[in-house]
């Protein structure tokens, strides 16, 4: 059979520097995914936009042949000129990009952006296309495809948009779908279920798919075809299931013993409750008023936490898990005194095992600067919580500036001493930000929270902005530290793979509500709740065997009222959160 | 409906700020001491002329200028009877010009329809000009094309106003024969509307125009290409290329529509902006506007002229601010929605 694409040789580079991309080849049967895996440099991104050359403007193709077998004929797409090339785009191949917030004009209408395609490529006029993209509309599974038409981008959730995205891609029937990322900025279950959908459609229209990830589990679940690339060059190609059962190449081993996965346990010994507890929060709630839209209507209030109970041992990490939106950074907030909680809830602090506890939001001015050299923060985006006009040596020392602690040369040395506890040299003080990996960046972000010698740190999503491998040191590091230092971490995450490792604790939030919680070896043997049964199901593994479960994905991370009768939020009455066995809640009716 | 629910708030919003407005400008014109009559009082007494020092007395409480300062005001708007019953702002009474002795609205009357003529002439200038070299620039960026319309618009900036007008006169009565001066030919001036009279006037509003537009079209453009620079690199725009969309539909209908927000918004800045900023070149080419008016009248201390013509200036600013705003909320729905989303 003809490929329905190949890429020959193709080798791309920016401007007059080397090649990014260097002497690649693969090909596309009709109807089958390829996944394009790697980690970011790796080059994938630009291998995939090659070929519909939507690259930046100062790349340039060095050699290299990309042939398309498509409905209009075999056609060699590097060659073809620039006007060609436009009803190759959008019709014979489209693609979806990875951030589906920016990647619609958030001043067009949903059904203004999608069915353009169709005036396009069809000659259609909007009213002659609207039937059309109302069909793909109901297909990519909008429940109200006329009011989906009639909506703008920031009208809709982060899954809905990447639905449109689909539906977008999909109008034209293109025989190539190209996916960049199209899940790494979703939510794990939202993530499930578009990668569901996916495959769906393409069951259902036969087209072909190459799928860029870094993620080796959304590989397992998706893929025919893998090729692994590292810096430009194809490491290792060929079906998914040997090379996922048995990777040759020791970089895609690498890979794979990186990616992150929910172990598989067997039944956990009950520890006995912890009495030596840094953090203790007790019925916390937040409550947020947003303005009416007229005067005479009454405010909507927004339930960010609602009666949050956790407690932290010393020495211990303690997880929380949940979707955005589900409370779970407001909850942090307030544990360091960030943000105000309702009245009647109560955060108390303790510095040692002696000393007296203190209420976080009621301290005096000395107690608050006091707390805040005990409690520290990790952030998300290592690149923008750094900033770029400092250099590495400031950004440090300025924590022990703000305290007054230490003369100028002790500081330096206790910044130099912190750069080689997270494995980076002390003679890199003098460089700034920009110079730095990811990685790195992170890696400093650990070292700048180390420099007043906290207790407590709260690490929020430390390592969702960066590649699985990457992601697998600065898990180890900061496992590292908190045994070296005694440290105590508040953990938050959406991904539970990530927390299978370093928590002692996990508490499950949806929804303000903590709706499940335990040691992660209990959680994940005897998970409860429909909802940590769907965080659980929806996350990919690299091992063709697991797929994801969808049918869990959709009972669980649906509304609540779709919850079986015990978990059911039904009215204002709220199940309380219950001890089923030693160590072990989950709220439900008893 | 919701526009117009919009549209009739803002004119609400409007009025009362106008109403401020007017006390600030009242008080602001009287913080000097004394007034034009008081002045003009003192040197006829040194000059012992005391049948100019009755008119100018019998002026003085004909104009309620004996009275107490609220009282003064509340007189020159209209809220309060005057000698003459109501009689202000809102009757449509502007007041007496003391330094022309004739009414303010018989010496603004002409000079008001040019002033705004003469804006509204640059202002579309100014957008012709700035729209399509502000997105090529952008397009094009760090090109022949983005080079060549950032130095004339850096030209046009940093060229005195007064100067590129004498420049502009000369050349153009030297080749292409322009007319020098004013707003239309003598012969016209005082006659009813003609074909003839129309003529002369769109003739003699070439140089004006670019006068008054350039400075305000290369600072627009250039804030224009920044703005399309920036939305050219969102991931939208890449969409839109991967559907197959040709460059120049692409551009118009995606990053346009986004960086057309702040060009919008400055409408309000360029109203008023240009009434004061072009005093100067009014008075270098005899342009019978309100710039010159305004000049005297402060310097004089002509009140009821002054504060005509800063009342004029300022609903001119809040009409602006105003359109910007109602077009805004047309053209971007997440303006328009954020309300409803709460």
């Amino acid at each position: 059979m003809t490929p329905l694409l190949s890429v020959e040789n193709l080798s791309i580079g920016f401007g007059n520097g080397p090649a990014v991309v260097k002497d690649v080849n693969f090909q596309v049967a009709p109807g089958e995914t390829l996944a394009l895996v790697g980690e970011s440099g790796s080059g994938k991104t630009v291998t995939c936009r090659a070929v519909l050359r939507i690259l930046p403007r100062i790349a340039r193709i060095h050699s290299g042949r990309i042939i398309l077998n498509g409905s209009k004929g075999q056609q060699d797409l590097t060659a073809m000129t620039e006007r060609k090339m436009r009803t190759v785009r959008g019709d014979t191949v489209s693609m979806i990009f990875q951030e589906p917030m920016r990647s619609l004009s958030p001043l067009h209408r949903i059904g203004n952006q999608v069915s353009e395609v169709l005036w396009l490529h069809r000659g259609k006029t909007e009213s002659q296309a609207k039937k059309t993209v109302l069909e793909t509309f109901e297909r990519v599974g909008f429940p109200d495809p006329e009011r989906a038409y009639r909506s703008y981008p920031f009208e809709m959730s982060g899954g809905m948009r990447q639905r449109a995205m689909i539906a977008m891609a999909m109008v034209a029937k293109p025989d190539l779908l190209i996916a960049d990322e199209p899940t790494t900025a979703l939510d794990v279950t939202t993530q499930a279920q578009v990668l569901g959908l996916m495959k769906e459609l393409q069951r259902d229209t036969g087209m072909a798919m190459i799928l860029v990830t870094h993620d080796l589990g959304v590989v397992a679940n998706m893929a025919e075809q893998v090729v692994v690339m590292h810096k430009g060059r194809v490491m290792e190609a060929g079906p998914a299931e040997p090379l996922l059962r048995a990777p040759a190449h020791p970089y895609t081993q690498q890979l794979f013993n990186a990616a992150p996965s929910i172990p598989e346990v067997s039944a956990p010994a009950a520890k006995p409750p912890e009495q030596d507890l840094i953090l203790e929060m007790k019925a916390v709630s937040k409550t947020y008023k947003l303005r009416a839209s007229s005067p005479w209507k009454p405010e909507t209030l927004v339930h960010a936490c609602r009666g949050v109970d956790l407690r932290l041992p010393r020495g211990k990490t303690l997880a929380i898990v949940g979707e955005s939106g589900s409370g779970k950074t407001t909850a942090a907030r307030i544990a360091l005194g960030a943000e105000q909680p309702d009245p009647g809830s109560q955060i108390l602090f303790r510095k040692s095992a002696t000393s007296e506890p203190i209420a976080v939001h009621q301290m005096d001015r000395a107690q608050r600067t006091a707390f805040q050299r005990d409690a520290q923060m990790v952030f998300q985006d290592p690149y923008s919580s750094l900033s770029p006009r400092m250099r590495v040596l400031d950004a440090m020392t300025e924590p022990m500036d703000i305290h007054g602690l230490g003369s100028r040369s002790e500081r330096r040395d206790k910044a130099a001493h912190m750069l080689q506890q997270v494995g980076l040299n002390s003679d890199m003080l003098k460089r700034f930000p920009h110079a730095f990996s990811g990685g790195q960046r992170q890696r400093l972000s650990v070292a700048r929270a180390l420099m007043l010698d906290p207790t407590l740190i709260v690490c929020d999503e430390p390592t969702s902005a960066l590649d699985v491998s990457v992601q697998e040191q600065i898990l180890s590091l900061l496992e590292d530290i908190r045994d070296q230092h005694g440290l105590s971490y508040l953990f938050i995450s959406h991904d539970l793979a990530v927390v299978a490792r370093i928590a002692d604790e996990v508490a499950v939030m949806r929804q303000g509500l903590v709706v499940e919680q335990a040691p992660p070896d209990a959680l994940f043997h005897n998970p409860k709740h429909p909802y940590t049964k769907a965080l659980i199901a929806a996350q990919p593994t690299p091992d063709i065997e697991r797929p994801i479960n969808l049918k869990l994905v959709a009972q669980g991370a649906g509304d609540p009222d779709s919850w079986g009768d015990r978990f059911r939020f039904s009215g204002s009455v709220l199940p309380s959160l219950i001890e089923v066995e030693p160590g072990h809640k989950v709220r439900c009716h008893v | 409906m919701d526009i117009l629910r919009y549209v009739i708030y803002r004119i609400g919003t409007m009025l009362l700020t106008l109403l401020v407005v007017s006390v600030l400008v009242f008080i602001i014109i009287n913080l000097p001491p004394g007034d034009y009559l008081s002045n003009q009082i003192a040197e006829l007494r040194a000059s012992g002329q005391s049948a100019g020092v009755a008119k100018a007395e019998f002026l003085r409480t004909e104009y309620a200028l004996d009275r107490p300062l609220w009282e003064q005001y509340m007189i020159w708007v209209g809220f309060m009877p005057g000698p003459h019953g109501f009689s202000g702002l809102i009757q449509g009474n502007f007041g007496w010009s003391f330094e022309f002795d004739q009414p303010v609205s018989e010496i603004v009357g002409d000079s008001l329809w040019l002033t705004v003529l003469v804006n509204m002439a640059a202002i579309v200038f100014v957008y012709a000009l700035a729209l399509p070299l502000g997105v090529m620039a952008a397009a094009r960026a760090r090109s022949w094309v983005d080079y060549t319309s950032a130095f004339i618009g850096y030209l046009g900036l940093a060229t005195p106003n007064f100067l590129l007008a004498l420049i502009l006169y000369y050349y153009g009565r030297k080749y292409l024969d322009i007319p020098i001066g004013g707003l239309m030919d003598p012969a016209f001036e005082g006659q009813p509307l003609s074909w003839e009279k129309v003529k002369s006037v769109l003739l003699h509003l070439i140089v004006p125009t670019i006068v008054i537009g350039t400075a305000g079209a290369s600072a627009m453009m250039q804030r224009l290409r920044a703005n399309m620079l920036d939305e050219l690199g969102k991931p939208y725009v890449e969409t839109a290329i991967a559907k197959g969309m040709a460059p120049s539909r692409m551009l118009t209908k995606y990053p346009l529509r986004v960086a057309f927000n702040p060009f919008v918004a400055d409408i309000g800045n360029l109203l008023p902006s240009m009434v004061s900023g072009s005093v100067l070149v009014s008075v270098v080419m005899g342009l019978q506007t309100i710039g010159p008016t305004l000049l005297t009248a402060l310097k004089t201390q002509d009140q009821f002229l002054s504060a005509f013509v800063l009342m004029f200036v300022a609903l001119l600013t809040l009409i602006g601010t105003m359109i910007s705003d109602i077009l805004l909320v047309m053209l971007d729905p997440r303006i328009r929605y954020e309300g409803k989303k709460a």
